[in-house]
């Protein structure tokens, strides 16, 4: 497993943890209520569950394990781009997702959703060329 | 493929089934109503993230000769607990939404305890899994 999808799948899980905790509260609260304030979170908990556990899982483990271009772990297309898409999706995500707490302005935001959408098409571009019928097993 | 990973699989695809038909059948107006949270939680807890455990137990790389995939009852009791919680949640929360009791109240928070449980075991079962070699 290239180091960039180990950090790609190892931030999905600390997400996973993070989402299921923040959604948890909020579950609870439905049933037996903590207070009005534990719903600040749910814009957090919404782009923490979908982006930063489950985009980040697909994306780390679509650069590990689709077909290589060729023999060495590093023919997996640009590993820079990425690394970039990593730091991209991390920045996005927390702009949006804290968005509720820290009150950014609308640009900011849309600047985050900006950052999510350039990680997607970096990926995207890293990633097309890979998929094709066969390939090297991934190591 | 082992046990626990069929079970993920097929429990994935039939919450998918149900979403999707929950979705025909709330509110049409577009707001969900009191479905809304239960539909969007089957697919993305349900679905989603269920298939994501089954297909990460059978496939992430080796925790070692001996324990390939790490502990088994640890990814059997996240798999009953994680579908405890969500079939808890999506019976009681249209219920408690229409008529809020102390025992639906209840049931509520139970769910929220057992998926939790549920993520937390799959972390501790997986995390050791991601590694370079």
């Amino acid at each position: 497993m290239p180091r960039v999808s180990l950090w790609f799948l190892r931030s999905s899980l600390v997400y996973l943890a993070l989402g299921f905790t923040l959604g948890a509260l909020l579950l609870w609260d439905k049933g037996l209520p903590l207070g009005p304030a534990v719903w600040v979170l749910r814009p957090l908990h919404v782009e923490v569950a979908l982006v930063g556990w489950v985009l980040q899982l697909v994306m780390g483990t679509a650069y590990w394990i689709f077909p290589r271009f060729g023999m060495t772990a590093a023919q997996r297309g640009r590993e820079d781009l990425a690394w970039l898409a990593f730091g991209l999706v991390n920045a996005g995500l927390w702009t949006v997702g804290l968005q509720g707490w820290v009150g950014f302005p609308a640009a900011v935001t849309t600047l985050g959703r900006g950052a999510e959408a350039l990680a997607a098409v970096l990926m995207a571009v890293n990633i097309w060329a890979r998929t094709r019928a066969s390939g090297l097993s991934p190591m | 493929m082992p046990p626990v990973t069929r079970w993920h699989v097929k429990l994935s695809l039939l919450y998918l089934v149900v979403a999707l038909g929950l979705g025909i059948v709330q509110a049409p107006d577009g707001s969900g109503g009191v479905l809304f949270a239960p539909y969007v939680h089957l697919l993305a807890v349900g679905w989603i993230t269920q298939m994501i455990f089954g297909v990460a137990y059978w496939m992430f790389p080796r925790f070692s000769k001996e324990r390939p995939r790490g502990s088994n009852e640890l990814a059997i009791a996240a798999c009953i607990l994680l579908n405890l919680g969500l079939i808890l949640r999506a019976v009681a929360e249209p219920l408690h939404a229409r008529h809020a009791t102390p025992p639906l109240g209840a049931l509520l928070a139970i769910s929220a305890v057992a998926q939790w449980l549920a993520g937390m075991a799959f972390v501790i079962n997986t995390w050791p899994r991601v590694k370079e070699r």
